[in-house]
């Protein structure tokens, strides 16, 4: 029951931005990217030893501006991604760039957090993404499972595809579309899709959900009105390639089926405020994490088009008897999508929510006072799925 | 003692002669001897029970010796004197008696002699006589016999004669047949004697039908009768034939062998063709079948009931009496039991079905039910004679129809009303959309609500009263079963009403179809409530006093359910509206917080005129509202749900469940202070569920309004003068939304939040002088 409590960990700004360190599998490890407009903003390393329920943070200097959006390489740990704000001229502009953290940070040193505190470091820039010519940047997404060459941003209404070339210290704008159309178009939000041999990607503006092919850079599929109000975030289901969430300003979750888009597969009504972030877990994609302005994370259990609806398939050699009995039971028991758990230890807006690398029973959700939980899947479903 | 003896011994000699005068059989003789002796003696047997007594006198063992010696030593001398005399006494008188008897005796003997004696004389002479009898006799029965073989001969040819004549006057009738057959076969004769007459006829025309001349006369009958068979056919093939008609004929038919299942079919089409032309009548009324369903169809000519009246007369009746002469027809014959009549009936009523479905589908108006339900119940009655008759003959298909026709017309008052409350809905949607004559009010909602629920409610109740027909006493099919119907049609109108309602908010509106104005919504969740309050338990009241309801009705839906669902469809509303009106309102400020530059603003001078629009708008919404819903309580600074909020929010983070390990990050936290009071302040749920009151509605709306202007403060990063004209703008808001919240902490709270908001979002933090922006409000 200890196990289940959360860990809280207090950051002395506000902060938006949180991304695992996708490329580390070994550690929970998360960074978050503080926003501060008179101070020096922040990157935080925040290790979780889980089996002593501490936290060991490390944090590097972002001199640069506020930080809105931050995303880890898939490939190499040290490297990362910031979309952050520059005020100059009385005019603000969001930029992005990617960085490479301190060598002995990479896998998270274990010093005392009254040591680190003392002597902060700062990261290496490796290189701008140069938008200019593009507008404000939304977020900037490396392709899944790659080598870590290959980012796409989205700024304004252009969709920019990336290629980081001589270790990542240049980026070379490979390809890049426009989404042309009546008014001041923006994107709010992308997903690569790891399907497809990552060549799909989504992205969502106003209230419209789009898919995008990257190799010839054109529109594939358009979810119209995908959300009453404005679309805030999306996930691909990492099992099934056609499976898309979606979430937004109308308090909903709605889960798309991509070969048809005039309905919502599934649609989820279980926060009073804006859904900001909808995540789908890593390893098993019944159980989705959403964060929401209301101030609470909630973690559904969406089993009925989650890739194993019957429960976990276990090959039959594997099984004994009585474990084929115990097999049975559990078939014979209604699957039904459910509300796991509400998590309410933030007090302000839930502005990110993420899943750990590398523990798939772990994640953390990030408030805007800077309030970071880490929670667990409660162990009761763990054995459930896993048994 | 020696005369006694001899006396005695003498009778027996006496006897003894006797006998032996008579025919020598000693022992026939003695019989007749028996009294005598009796008279003399004991009887042997009587000797042999008394005890032998020597010296009893009388007794057969008498001894002299002994009695002598006993009366000699018994008896005195004086004694033995007298004794002796009355013996000689005795003796002398037995003497007398003897020779008296001797010659009785002999006197008879010689009597017999001589009459045996003349007897032998007389016989001889009758023997002679005797044998003169014999032979006359002989004499006689050889003359006889003489006689009668001279009459044989005669006799026999005087029978055969008398046979003869018999034969000839039969075949003379027999002759006579095809002359009798003919007059009677003739046209307009008696066919039925015709009939009797040769069915006596065939059977000996049949057996002697090897000679020729019977032949003639066989084929000549024949003939005549296959004559009157082809009229009789072509009789019935005749359409003027009335079923009785009908049926002789084809009795008569049958009568003449002719085979019954050709008969049979014949009868069968015969009739089928007169029922046909009865529902081709029946369907000339009807306008012609007209598949693409135009309404242009003209009225029916009669009425319902007439169109069953004659259909029932007619065409039922006449199936009745047909069915009945079947029966009794061809019961029992070969190709008559294989259901052909039923099959016959059931297709033909099968199409009379179809004609008064046709026919019942032309009363597509809600004309006069009344008369609609005694035709149904006349046409019930019919169907039930029918029945009884033709078990299989598709009647209950019948009873369906009744049955589905009684339903029909309740789901058409079923349909009106929903139409006719959609058509409500449509007035009210228009008069909600007319453009207002400036100065002059359009009806208010109050207005409108009232004139909805009061007709809609009229309508329903007239809709009742025609339903109570069905279910009248007297109506034969009221028993048909679903008279649950009254309720059903209440039920589901109320339950399609608050379906549609609810229907207003579910409607994902934002994905094509218009969005109902909410207005409407308020209006129809002000409906749903006032359903659930009252209107409902009034109706069921009311449909409870017309239709007592029956042991056997279906399961009722109880009032509390459909109670419940009105409520959950007036919460889903005034929800809904909650939300339609917060967006619009929420879109309003989140495109003037996106748009503006807030970094290279000006001093602020003024209210931004977003703000003062929402500040009309929800002025509007509050006059709205306010029509419709009770004020609703406001509350008191420590109000219970104020409290009732912190309390579920504390409890959720009470130490003894989590036991957080709260890991301080090393600078004093900045807005600590912030967070701390936050910890005190109750958590807000934007979207929730409103109550049914202006307060909770407005406050729902204020909530949805302001968090979003927080959010949206949040993504932006301002300039001094932008914090400051947030800052104007919050003021302004706060100056004329408290009154329309329940709490006005909320606003003052959210507020509170975006001014703070603001103040991190901001670049150059310098707030404004509140009394300047005061000024500024208040100018504004």
């Amino acid at each position: 029951m200890e196990d289940d409590a959360p860990v809280i960990y207090g950051l002395e700004f506000q902060a938006r931005a949180l991304t695992p360190q996708t490329a580390e599998t070994d550690a929970i490890r998360f960074l978050v990217g503080t926003q501060s407009l008179r101070y020096d903003n922040q990157i935080h390393i925040i290790d979780f030893d889980d089996e002593n329920n501490i936290i060991n943070k490390n944090v590097l200097l972002h001199q640069v501006g506020e930080i809105w959006h931050i995303s880890a390489s898939p490939a190499d740990k040290g490297v990362l991604a910031t979309c952050y704000n520059k005020t100059s001229d009385g005019k603000v502009v969001t930029c992005a760039a990617v960085w490479r953290m301190p060598k002995e940070l990479e896998s998270g040193s274990h010093e005392s957090p009254d040591d680190s505190s003392s002597n902060t470091q700062t990261l290496e820039l490796l290189c701008h993404l140069d938008n200019t010519a593009h507008g404000n940047m939304a977020c900037v997404m490396w392709e899944p499972m790659g080598d870590g060459k290959k980012i796409i941003s989205l700024a304004d209404n252009n969709i920019l595809l990336w290629d980081l070339q001589e270790s990542s210290t240049k980026a070379v704008l490979s390809s890049s579309s426009a989404l042309e159309g009546k008014g001041q178009l923006r994107f709010t939000s992308g997903r690569w899709s790891p399907h497809h041999n990552c060549t799909q990607i989504a992205t969502a503006n106003d209230t419209t959900v789009r898919g995008w092919d990257t190799r010839s850079m054109r529109q594939i599929y358009s979810i119209e009105n995908a959300h009453g109000q404005l679309v805030r975030d999306l996930d691909f289901n990492p099992n099934k390639q056609y499976y898309l969430a979606s979430c937004g300003d109308d308090c909903k979750v709605k889960f798309w089926d991509t070969r048809n888009v005039t309905e919502p597969v599934k649609t989820l009504e279980e926060h009073s405020h804006w859904v900001w972030n909808v995540r789908y877990n890593h390893s098993h994609d019944q159980l989705i994490l959403t964060g929401s302005s209301d101030s609470r994370v909630i973690l559904s259990n969406m089993v009925s088009i989650s890739s194993e609806p019957f429960g976990h398939m276990v090959d039959d050699d594997e099984l004994s008897d009585q474990e084929e009995q115990h097999q049975e039971e559990k078939i014979k028991e209604p699957l039904q999508d459910s509300v796991i758990a509400t998590y309410e230890e933030h007090e302000d807006s839930v502005y990110a929510v993420e899943w750990s690398s590398a523990d798939p029973w772990l994640f953390a959700s990030l408030s805007y006072d800077g309030r970071l939980v880490i929670n667990r899947v409660p162990r009761a479903l763990k054995y459930h799925i896993l048994l | 003692m020696a005369e006694v003896e001899a006396a005695g011994s003498g009778t027996e000699t006496g006897g003894g002669s006797e006998s032996g005068n008579a025919t020598g059989s000693g022992s026939g003789w003695r019989r007749p001897h028996g009294p005598l002796q009796r008279y003399y003696g004991p009887s042997a047997a009587e000797a042999a029970e008394a005890t032998p007594d020597p010296a009893d006198i009388n007794g057969p063992h008498f001894d002299p010796e002994v009695f002598l010696t006993k009366v000699r030593s018994e008896c005195r001398l004086g004694e033995l004197l007298s004794r002796e005399a009355t013996l000689g006494r005795e003796i002398r008188a037995l003497d007398s008696d003897m020779q008296t008897l001797l010659y009785e005796n002999y006197n008879k003997f010689i009597s017999a002699t001589d009459t045996i004696r003349k007897m032998k004389v007389d016989f001889r002479r009758m023997e002679a006589e005797m044998d003169d009898l014999a032979s006359n006799m002989a004499a006689i029965s050889a003359s006889s016999a003489r006689v009668s073989a001279a009459l044989q001969d005669r006799h026999r040819r005087g029978a055969q004669l008398a046979g003869v004549q018999a034969l000839l006057r039969k075949l003379q009738s027999l002759v006579e047949v095809p002359g009798r057959l003919r007059r009677w076969a003739a046209p307009g004769a008696d066919p039925a004697r015709a009939l009797h007459c040769y069915a006596r006829a065939r059977a000996v025309l049949r057996h002697y039908r090897h000679l020729p001349s019977f032949r003639a006369i066989e084929d000549e009958s024949h003939s005549i009768m296959a004559e009157l068979a082809q009229r009789l056919r072509a009789r019935l093939r005749d359409d003027t034939l009335d079923p009785k008609e009908l049926t002789e004929c084809v009795e008569m038919l049958l009568q003449l062998e002719e085979p019954p299942e050709e008969l049979c079919e014949e009868f069968l089409s015969q009739a089928g063709a007169r029922l046909e032309a009865e529902l081709a009548a029946l369907e000339a009324e009807l306008p012609p079948s007209d598949p693409s369903g135009t309404a242009s169809t003209p009225p029916p000519a009669s009425d319902i009931l007439d169109f069953v009246d004659r259909g029932s007369s007619a065409f039922v009746s006449n199936l009745c009496l047909l069915a009945a002469s079947y029966r009794s027809l061809f019961e029992g014959r070969p190709g008559s039991g294989d259901g052909r009549l039923e099959a016959f009936a059931s297709t033909l009523t099968t199409r009379y079905f179809e004609l008064l479905e046709r026919r019942l589908a032309l009363e597509r108006g809600l004309g006069d039910t009344s008369l609609l339900v005694r035709a149904l119940d006349r046409f019930h009655r019919r169907l039930r004679a029918l029945l009884e008759l033709l078990p299989a003959a598709g009647a209950e298909a019948g009873a369906a129809l009744v049955a589905r026709a009684a339903r029909e017309r309740v789901a058409r008052y079923l349909r009106a009303l929903q139409t006719f409350f959609l058509g409500c809905l449509g007035d009210v949607r228009q008069a909600l959309a007319a453009p207002r004559p400036p100065g002059k009010d359009g009806p208010g909602l109050p207005d409108l609500l009232a004139t909805l629920s009061s007709s809609v409610l009229g309508q329903l109740k007239a809709v009742l009263a025609y339903v109570q027909l069905f279910t009248a006493r007297d109506v034969a099919f009221a028993s048909l079963g679903g008279l649950g119907i009254a309720w059903g049609l209440v039920v589901a109108f109320v339950r399609w009403l608050c379906r549609t309602a609810r229907g207003f908010a579910d409607s994902p509106a934002e994905r094509g179809a218009p969005a109902a104005p909410p207005a409407l919504l308020l209006l129809l969740a002000r409906l749903c409530l006032d359903y659930e309050a009252t209107t409902i338990s009034y109706i069921l009241t009311l449909t409870d006093e017309q239709f007592p309801p029956e042991d056997t009705g279906p399961a009722v839906t109880p009032g509390p359910a459909l109670c419940a669902e009105a409520r959950g469809a007036a919460q889903r509303l005034l929800d809904h509206y909650v939300q339609v009106q917060g967006a619009a309102v929420a879109q309003m400020l989140r495109k003037s917080v996106e748009t503006r530059d807030w970094l290279g603003t000006v001093e602020p001078r003024n209210v931004r005129a977003v703000m003062k629009r929402v500040v009309e708008d929800i002025t509007a919404i509050d006059v709205q509202v306010g029509q419709l819903f009770e004020e609703g309580v406001r509350r008191a600074q420590s109000s219970d749900s104020s409290r009732r909020a912190f309390s579920v929010y504390s409890s959720s983070r009470a130490p003894g469940r989590y036991a957080p390990s709260y890991t301080p990050s090393a600078p004093m936290d900045t807005h600590l202070l912030s967070n701390i009071q936050k910890l005190f302040s109750e958590r807000i749920d934007i979207f929730s569920p409103v109550e049914f009151n202006k307060v909770s509605v407005l406050t729902g709306i204020i909530k949805i309004s302001l968090k979003t202007l927080l959010e949206c403060v949040r993504l932006r990063t301002l300039g001094r003068f932008g914090l400051q004209q947030v800052q104007v703008d919050g003021h302004y808001l706060q100056l004329y939304l408290w009154r329309f919240a329940a709490d006005e902490r909320v606003v003052q709270g959210l507020l509170d939040e975006v001014a703070a908001s603001a103040a991190h979002r901001c670049l150059d933090p310098v707030p404004m002088e509140h009394s300047v922006v005061e000024l500024i409000c208040e100018r504004g």
